[in-house]
């Protein structure tokens, strides 16, 4: 716990060294830009001047939430080939796509802005072969210097999952899970908290929907673990 | 802490479960519901690309015409979510639309070429729209809002400039709206729903839905983002209702902020908890079973975490004339009962293995059934792939059963889209044909679907429009973010191409009496989510879409049918107690052949309106 705690506060620290490098960046207007007729810009006149601001917090958080969501994709991609139950099949099958897609989101918001791309999928072959993975090779460049990004699985945790099967894999599945996602809440507050971050629309949705769609399945999982967990003899609803 | 959940008492909680090691246990698979399967020769498929010049697919509907974006909010190139238009309500010969970077007013009076009569520039998103009377309120939820609504954003971490919450605007001239008070929340305004009380013609009111983290207490005060546990007031769990007094509503407050998501346990209903319980249920015997083999106790089980559950709600329809609302709300959707709108209280709470997000809820007319819809992914992903489930992201429909939700089917898009088209279930309204529960759905870049669900467990496509991607290699966000029925057209808002216009195409799915009697309806003023009873005046054609219906589903005879439009075109064509005395008798044959038939609900319909007919 206190190791991820660590974490948060070294990544919060390297937002804020970020935010604080981004004075110079010509884009992070912090009043209106102004044409040469004096005008107000119209809404699409800012945007056609590629005047909406970022700051170095929003593009290290991409790329750190990139390497992030990699690990989540290994994670699911276990699923189908280490006995875990229906429930958790389902719950992982939307992970892998959703996590998938996100980081197809982030790479497009780099790639647009001409900022690094991390592509941590890239050796997958066909997409088809997760579970064929070592459990390390997911685990590679995690990006803002080799460091964890807060809630991801460490190497001796993810050798931990690899070699569970059945209910084991499931509980340890959902446990892991669960910190693997709230680290990426942590990430989302400690963005917030850099002045001038998240202020590109694009940004600020993508990260309220990683706070809700992940603060949601939080709740699923837990759920799911208390289900297990809860005795027979309290009886479960027909 | 902006963020709601201490995520170290999480994780604390969950570390501390106690596992181990048992025999894998199968999970009874759910029943197979019913989805509606692509199909591959569906003309959706394969549409060419373009912004304003991709292919389009069109199926018994007209498109009556589209307007681009006004010139404030139409950039040189795709701009993503800064520019994109978003929800629509509306007002007389108006439509407002919603724009993260404002409003556009729409002039409707010429559906075939809407004109822009004003717009206003207001960075805030999601730019939700509603209106009641003179007064138009807009949603404002990002860290960019201004209370002066620039659009140079704000980049202080606390800012006394900045909104979050509700602006009120007065559109008494509605080509120049006026911004006249503001109500600040505390996590903005994501979405919102306007309230009416039968019993309170002096107020209205206001359920703010906020999805984003919560704002500092520094910048709003009485804000918190930490849980009910740590402290009392906390924002979460709970949605805030703002009062908006008619007299003066410059002076619309934050009148109650009811904890409609507290203690939420066990799903109540359906999905999730059923399918994992009986599988946690086995396994746990299993391990218990293991357990005493090998002469262990079982562990007890572990101290209960923070509490846990949807911390807000996404959209909330309400249905005033049957007291109801529909809460979409993260993990669960929500029954409420809100004939005191001031103070809505949970009835009932429904869960789904297959809804990742519940986002929105419609109510079938006579408050029968409830439609949610899931989107997953935000609706900013392809979520509608050969590839994707059929299951996720879809509507699921309920029958509201003695205030609780008997599940009954899915719907979703039936057309497979590219991994560059945005997709998944979004906003709709009903079409107000009498005898059916049809609605119009947007599904952003997987077009507009129209379908059938007045038979929940089997939801059927009858109409829709789509066009292509709007890039074919990169995903750029486009598509439409509602599409509304209002007063005979559909209207769809598309976040980057602007604001179309359609009309339904008679087909065997819906004849032209059907469609005209949909045209009867009309409204003053429509905002969706304030869902109205729809009630159709008295009229012949009321009747023939009756008629028309029993002969689509042979709920009489093809004889009797004839011999009933024989006697409504003679009844029509006759005046006085001729006209009485002929709907009259065939009134009463009506009932007589509602015993016998196989749709006798609809017969009663047909007798009903035929009876009115009399009477008129």
């Amino acid at each position: 716990m206190s190791k991820s705690t660590t974490r948060a506060a070294a990544l919060g620290a390297l937002l804020v060294a970020a935010a604080c490098s981004t004075a110079a960046r010509p884009s992070s207007a912090a009043t209106a830009p102004v044409p040469s007729n004096n005008a107000p810009m119209t809404p699409a006149q800012m945007a056609d001047a590629h005047a909406t601001p970022y700051t170095r917090a929003d593009v290290a958080f991409m790329q750190g939430m990139i390497h992030h969501h990699a690990q989540a994709v290994t994670m699911a991609g276990w699923v189908p080939t280490h006995g875990a139950s229906a429930p958790v099949k389902t719950l992982a099958g939307r992970i892998n796509v959703a996590q998938r897609d996100e980081i197809a989101f982030m790479q497009r918001w780099l790639r647009a802005r001409h900022e690094p791309t991390p592509d941590p999928l890239a050796h997958e072959m066909s997409g088809h072969d997760m579970a064929g993975m070592s459990g390390m090779s997911g685990m590679s460049g995690m990006g803002a210097g080799d460091t964890l990004m807060p809630g991801m699985l460490t190497p001796e945790q993810m050798k931990q999952l690899d070699a569970a099967r059945g209910a084991e894999f499931d509980r340890l599945f959902l446990t892991f899970m669960i910190q693997h996602h709230t680290g990426a809440l942590e990430m989302v507050q400690h963005l917030l908290a850099v002045p001038g971050a998240a202020q590109d629309a694009d940004v600020f949705r993508f990260v309220s929907d990683v706070n809700t769609d992940q603060t949601t399945e939080i709740d699923r999982m837990r759920k799911m673990l208390a289900a297990y967990d809860a005795s027979s003899h309290q009886g479960t609803r027909p | 802490m902006r963020l709601g959940y201490s995520s170290v008492a999480i994780a604390m909680g969950v570390l501390s479960a106690a596992g181990c090691a048992s025999s894998h246990a199968a999970a009874t698979p759910s029943p197979s519901p019913t989805v509606t399967q692509s199909s591959s020769t569906d003309a959706r498929v394969g549409l060419s690309a373009g912004w304003f010049n991709a292919g389009e697919a069109i199926w018994n509907l007209k498109k009556v015409s589209e307007n681009k974006p006004a010139p404030a909010f139409l950039p040189k190139s795709p701009a993503g979510l800064s520019l994109a238009n978003s929800d629509l309500t509306f007002t007389g010969n108006y439509a407002i639309q919603g724009n993260f970077s404002g409003f556009t007013v729409w002039d409707i009076s010429n559906p075939a070429h809407a004109t822009v009569a004003d717009a206003y520039v207001c960075r805030g998103s999601q730019s939700d729209v509603s209106v009641y009377k003179n007064l138009l309120f807009v949603s404002g939820e990002e860290l960019g809002g201004r209370l002066d609504c620039g659009i140079q954003g704000d980049t202080a971490t606390v800012s006394p400039e900045r909104l979050r919450g509700i602006r009120i605007f007065d559109i008494s001239d509605i080509r120049h709206p006026k911004y006249i008070a503001n109500v600040q929340t505390c996590r903005g305004s994501h979405t919102h729903t306007v309230v009416t009380d039968p019993n309170d013609p002096n107020n209205i009111y206001i359920y703010v839905s906020g999805s984003a983290p919560v704002r500092p207490a520094a910048e709003l005060a009485g804000c918190s983002g930490a849980t009910p546990q740590q402290d009392p007031n906390s924002e979460l769990f709970r949605i805030e209702v703002i009062q908006v007094p008619l007299a003066n509503p410059a002076k619309a407050h934050v009148i109650s902020k009811p904890d409609i998501l507290a203690h939420l346990g066990a799903v109540e209903h359906h999905g999730e908890t059923p399918a994992d319980s009986i599988a946690a249920a086995k396994l746990r015997a299993e391990r218990e079973a293991a357990a005493a083999r090998a002469g262990r106790t079982m562990p007890q089980r572990r101290p209960a975490g923070p509490p846990t559950g949807p911390v807000q709600c996404h959209d909330i329809t309400v249905y005033p004339a049957i007291g109801l609302a529909g809460g979409a709300c993260a993990g669960y959707g929500v029954l409420l009962d809100i004939r005191d709108p001031a103070h809505p209280r949970r009835l009932f709470a429904a869960s789904d293995t297959n809804f990742s997000f519940w986002h929105s809820a419609t109510f079938s007319n006579d408050g029968h059934k409830v439609l949610f819809s899931d989107e997953w992914g935000g609706g900013t992903q392809p979520r509608c792939r050969a590839t994707d489930d059929p299951h996720w992201g879809a509507d699921a429909i309920f029958t509201i059963d003695h205030d609780s939700l008997d599940f009954d089917g899915y719907y979703k898009l039936p057309a497979p889209q590219t991994q560059t088209e945005n997709c998944v279930a979004h906003n709709g309204s009903l079409i107000p044909v009498p005898g059916r529960d049809i609605m119009a759905q947007a599904w952003y870049q997987g077009g507009i679907s129209v379908f059938d669900w007045t038979d929940p467990a089997h939801p059927k496509e009858i109409a829709y429009f789509d066009r292509g991607p709007m890039n074919k290699d990169t995903l750029y966000l486009a598509g439409y973010w509602s599409a509304y029925w209002y007063n005979g057209h559909i209207y769809g808002s598309e976040i980057a191409r602007g604001f179309d216009v359609f009309d339904l195409a008679p087909s065997a799915n819906l004849t032209q009496n059907e469609i005209d009697a949909a045209k009867l309806v009309h409204f003053d003023q429509l905002n969706v989510q304030d869902q109205p009873k729809l009630v159709w005046p008295t009229a012949f054609v009321v009747a023939r879409a009756y008629v028309d219906q029993l002969t689509r589903d042979n709920g009489l005879s093809s004889a009797r049918l004839s011999a009933v439009s024989d006697a409504l075109n003679r009844a029509e064509k006759a005046s006085g107690a001729d006209r009485t005395s002929t709907l009259a008798q065939l009134a009463t044959q009506l009932d007589n052949d509602a015993q016998s038939s196989s749709d006798s609900r609809r017969v009663k319909l047909l007798a009903g309106e035929v009876r009115a007919l009399a009477a008129k």
